[in-house]
Parts: C-alpha cells; structure tokens; sequence
C-alpha cells in the first residue's frame, strides 16, 4: 500500500490545493535572477513534464541550487514566471506552493523524533491526527525506515537521516519533489545505494514529478529521464539522457557528461542520408556519426573511453594510434592514458593484452563509428 | 593552542592557578571571611562566628533578596522577549540597517550606569511618563542595561542557525507563525537559556543605575550591601554579599540544566 499512498491525488489540505489541482509539470518561462547586478540565471526556459525526473547538473556555482530555489519560492526571480501545474506560483510564498524539498545536510529538526520530523508538514497544514499517522506510516515504510520512528536524528547516519529527509517530503504528498544535491554528503558506497533507491521509489511512485540538482554525473545518468546541463547560469544543453550522452550537442556537454575524449578533425565528407561522415585526424581517416556539418568544416569527434579497444574487434572500422602515457590498474577496470597527435586519450577497459603495457609504447585503438559523434567545434556557452 | 611537554602543561597550569586564584579567588576568599569574622584586626580574623548572618537575615536581607531577584526576572525575562524580537525583525532587514540597530542596541553598556540611572531619572519625573519612586523605573532600568546582551546572545544564535532549517519547514507548509514555534525558537532554545541566565547574573549584580532611581521600600541586594558598607558594617555587607552570590550560583546552575535539556543532552 505503501507505493500507491503517494500516488493519490484526493489531498485534504489547504491552499497547497491551488496548486495540486492540475498536472504537476513544472514550467520555467525566462526565469532570471539576480543579486544586485550579479546576474546568476540568465532567463531559463525551461519544461519539466509530469512524472518526469529531471536532472539540473552543473559545475559549483553554475546556478542550479537558484533555479530550485527559485522553484521552492525561496529566491524571487527578476524576471519571467514559474507555473506548476496550470498555477503561477511566482508570486506564492513558499509555504502554498505544495512542494517537498530535500536538501545536502538534510536539515531534519534536531529536537523531534522520526515519527515527529516526517508528521511535520501535515501537523503544519493542520490534518487530522488518524490521516497523519497513517502517512507517517507509509511514508517511513517507503524509505525503509518504519524501525526507526522513535529515534532522534543524531541517532542515525547519514543515510538513514537522508531516508527520513525523503520521507518528510514525501509524506506531505508533493507534485513535485526538489532535491537538491541530495547524496552529496554521504561516501561513495552508500551513494551507490541511495542512487538505486531513489530509482525505485520514482518506479513506485510514476506520477512524482522530481528535480534533482546534482554535480555527479553518474546520479544524473541513472537517474534522470531528461537533464540540463548547467554553465555560468545558463542551460547549455538539455534532453533525453540517452540522446545527450550519445549525442552531446557541444564540447562542454561532452566532457561534463561521461568524460568524453574530443578529438580535433576536419571533415572530408559529410554524413549523406543514413550514411557516416568522414573526418581526418592527421592522415587517418575516420567514419562517425554526423550532425548536419558540411566537407571542409572542424569539428570534435567525441569518443567515449569505454568505447576504445587495443584490439580490432568486429565493427570497430576506426583505428588510431598513440603513445602510453600512464597506466592506472583499478582491478575491474584499467585505465590508460594515451597521447594521440598532442591530445589527451582516455581508454577505459576490462580486457586487457596478456601483458599490461608499459608507458612509452606506441597503442593502436580502435573504435566503431556508431560509438562516435561529431560535436561543433566552435559551440559552448 | 596545545602543549604537550609535561613541564610545559605545568607551568601553564601554575599560570591558570595564579590568575584565578589572585583575580577571582582571592577577592571572594577574604569577603567569606569577612562575613564569618568576629573580629579582624590581624592578617586572619581572630575569632569566626555565623552572627552577621543571623543579623541580616534579621534585618532586610529577605526583602532585599526578593527585590532582586524579581527585579531580575522580570527585567530579564522582559529583556528576553524583545531582544529575541529585534533579532528576529534585524535578520529581515538589509546588511546596513542591522547593523546600525545592532550598535544602537549596545549603547547603553557602554555607557556608565550611573549615567544610565541618571538619564532615566531625568526623562521619568514629568507627566505623563512619571516613573519616578516607583518599582516600574528600577526594571527599566535593567532592562535598558541588560537588553544588549540577551540582543547580542540571541542574534549569535540565529547566525549560527542554517536557514535550511526554517526553509524546509516553509516548503513542507508552515507558515511564519508555526514555524517560528516550532522551528525556530527551539533551535534557538540554548541561547535563549543563556541570554536569560546572564541578564539575570547582570541584573543581579547592577549597583550604578539601581543606586539613582530605586524607590523606598524596594533595595536590591548590591544596593543593600553598598548601604551597609558606606555605614561601615563590612562585615554585614559581606555576609550579604554571600547571600547575592550563592542566590545568583544556584539560579545559574538551575538555568544549565534547563538548557541541558533543552538541546536534548
Ligand atoms: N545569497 C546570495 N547572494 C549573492 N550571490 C549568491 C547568493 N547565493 C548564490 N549566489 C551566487 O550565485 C551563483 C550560483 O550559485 P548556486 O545556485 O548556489 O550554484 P550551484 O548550486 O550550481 O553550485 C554563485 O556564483 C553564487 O556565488
Ligand atoms: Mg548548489
């Protein structure tokens, strides 16, 4: 019952109600905020569907915990308007907006029990006792963490305090659910958990439209349906996980995402209909897939590490050479630094040759083309 | 800054020892005395008896304890309220209006009591603001020194508190009224304890401004000590003064493990 508790739509409460009423997208129309003259979001524009997990990843600073904020009501923008739903909720104070937040430290209240902390926003929006222990339940039976209602925050790890920091959110029965760099203070293992987590309560829980601000990108491409890209306060790319990852439209997009190599080519002949396009590196001649660039152009062939082989595997048409420049054996994976015509080459790979290869040897690589793409050189923000 | 050689730590415990014992020790040590001497005349009193005890607390040490402490309470508890006011009003405004109320605040302890004391004297003795010889004018009076403090205390606290605490409870539906009760003022319950405990020690302690304005029938303790002393009664006054600092010790204390349990420790 736990998972279709938060699905329900019938919610008693208060003027949060203006704003559950209808859908639960989240539409940005040139939000822009500034403070004094500093401008930190140059008018987004920006559409969240219902349901839908949108990721907002972005170096420090690039502007991603404003645009959540601004969502939550806690920065009011200079310009443009933010709907939830069919609702203009720029002018609401936040406390009417209908949203759950979760943040880094997780912010549950130091003097109240589990039980207390989750039962918050409900007791705040004054539901009656019966429908907030039953939601207190549910929402602690989500994330785990029904054993744990008696106790006080400091009593539990971090994990665990960020599972209560879910439930707190979640018992209210948001639209929408803003975290905001949610795993970023717990270690690497349990981050791993968490991500998995959270996967299968958005699977319980299809109708929760979720932005998750994030600087991992490894979060952001197991989690999202969609992501944007942030840089200097402006979206710099935005879509379908897959699509932008396959596909990065620029350089930025490109290496914040998955660490592509970029490799600096000019292109002989462009992509015709279905076909590849040719681009030279040097004298070597490689097939990838192609936007719209015309014979003559410069351009970035992206190529994932994981994508290089050292040796000629079916398919895998192109082929390059560098000199090893460092070898980083990590058991399951081994890394290898390359040095192709002046450029940096990251190869990541589970197989390797009989014996490991010593810095200073000249490598082949080979690649398929349909693992590649050709970013715009001149792109970016 | 840690020391780790054993004579090191000795000779900065010596260092400890003498400026407590010379600067805070001492002083109490010789008016505990004085309180129990019979008669000193020597380095040491010559003879030690409890009468000076009997004798005040024969006399007006009962009404005086009283005076004080409701003074104490009800300036402190006064000074609570609204230096928890301020704060919380200050934090909305810009950068520059608070701090400029932030220093105004601390005018008055900068200022001599007496001064205080005086000024009050002066604005309260005409219609229809006449305060003067009531009991009304000795709070004000401590209220207006003690203020800056449960102020300062208050403000340190909410600087200290991550606005993640109160945003979150807005989001989840509070509104300013709930969230302050039920976020808000228990976060700041510690400084709130401790702005409490050390208006109530000042207010205790406050002579200057006291002296001017306290009407008949209404003597703290330090005024009741400064009036047995002037008279020449050392040995009363001591005795007394013993009483204001085991009474304002045993209010301190009570105050800690109030707030002990208010931060859930
Ligand atoms: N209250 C504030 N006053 C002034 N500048 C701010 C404030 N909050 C954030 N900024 C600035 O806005 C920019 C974006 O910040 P933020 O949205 O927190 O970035 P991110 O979450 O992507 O790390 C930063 O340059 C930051 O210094
Ligand atoms: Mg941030």
């Amino acid at each position: 019952m736990s998972a279709a508790a938060f699905t329900g739509t019938n919610v008693m409460d208060i003027d949060a109600a203006k704003v559950r009423g209808a859908g639960s997208n989240v539409h940005f129309d040139k939000v822009s905020v500034a403070y004094g003259a500093h401008v930190v979001l140059h008018p987004l524009t920006l559409d969240i569907a219902p349901g839908e997990i949108l990721a907002m990843i972005g170096p420090s600073g690039s502007g991603k915990t404003t645009a959540l904020r601004a969502v939550a009501g806690f920065v009011r923008p200079a310009s443009g308007r933010i709907r939830i739903g069919a609702t203009d909720v720029t002018d609401l104070p936040p406390y009417e907006r209908g949203l759950g937040m979760v943040v880094q430290n997780y912010a549950l209240f130091p003097h109240m029990r589990v039980e207390d902390n989750v039962a918050f926003g409900l007791r705040a929006q004054g539901a009656d006792r019966a429908l907030i222990a039953e939601r207190v339940r549910d929402a602690l039976g989500t994330v785990g963490m029904s054993a744990f209602a008696k106790r006080l925050p400091r009593e539990l790890s971090g994990g665990q305090q960020q599972r209560v920091a879910i439930a707190r959110a979640l018992a209210v029965r948001p639209r929408v659910l803003l975290l905001d760099e949610p795993l970023s203070a717990l270690d690497a293992q349990i981050r791993r958990n968490m991500v998995e987590e959270i996967a299968k309560l958005h699977r319980d829980l299809p109708g929760l439209t979720i932005l998750y601000v994030t600087h991992d990108q490894t979060e952001a491409l197991t989690l999202a349906d969609k992501i944007a890209i942030m840089r200097d306060g402006r979206v710099c790319s935005h879509g379908p996980t897959g699509e932008l990852y396959r596909r990065p439209p620029n350089r930025f997009t490109a290496e914040f995402l998955g660490r592509a190599n970029l490799l600096p080519v000019t292109v002989v002949e462009a992509a015709g209909g279905k076909g590849f396009a040719r681009a030279a590196l040097g004298d070597t001649t490689l097939a990838s897939a192609g936007r719209d660039e015309k014979a003559g152009d410069r351009s970035l062939l992206c190529i994932r590490p994981q994508h290089l082989s050292l040796t000629d595997e079916g398919g895998h048409s192109n082929r390059i050479s560098g000199l090893l420049r460092e070898v980083h054996w990590q058991g399951e994976l081994t890394h290898l630094v390359l040095d192709v015509d002046g450029t940096a080459v990251r190869v990541s790979t589970t197989r390797l040759p009989i014996a490991l290869p010593e810095a200073g040897t000249r490598l082949p690589l080979f690649f398929a083309p349909a693992d590649t793409s050709l970013v715009p050189e001149d792109a970016g923000v | 800054m840690l020391v780790w050689s054993r004579s090191g730590r000795l000779v900065l415990w010596a260092l400890f020892a003498l400026v407590f014992g010379v600067l805070f020790l001492a002083p109490l040590a010789v008016i505990l005395l004085s309180s129990l001497a019979g008669q000193w005349n020597g380095v040491l009193p010559s003879s030690l008896t409890t009468a000076h005890y009997g004798d005040v607390l024969h006399g007006s040490a009962g009404d005086a304890v009283k005076a004080s402490l409701v003074t104490g309470f009800l300036a402190s508890a006064l000074a609570l309220v609204s230096g928890t006011w301020a704060a919380l009003s200050l934090r909305l405004q810009g950068h520059a209006l608070r701090r400029l109320l932030g220093l105004l605040f601390f005018i008055p302890s900068a200022v001599p009591s007496v001064s205080v004391g005086l000024g009050l004297l002066v604005a309260f003795s005409n219609p229809p603001l006449l305060l003067n010889g009531t009991v009304a004018i000795v709070m004000v009076a401590h209220f207006v020194l003690i203020s800056a403090f449960t102020f300062g205390n208050v403000s340190a606290g909410l600087a200290r508190l991550s606005p993640d605490f109160e945003q979150v409870a807005s989001s989840l539906g509070a509104r300013p009224g709930y969230r302050l009760w039920h976020v808000t003022l228990p976060l700041l319950a510690p400084y709130l304890v401790a702005a409490f405990g050390l208006s109530f020690a000042l207010s205790m302690g406050e002579l200057g401004a006291t002296v001017m304005v306290y009407p008949p029938g209404w003597v703290t303790l330090p005024v009741s000590i400064f009036s047995l002393t002037d008279r020449g009664d050392v040995f009363a006054g001591a005795a007394l003064t013993m009483i204001l600092v085991v009474a304002t010790l045993a209010l301190l204390l009570g105050l800690e493990r109030v707030a002990a349990r208010a931060s859930g420790s």
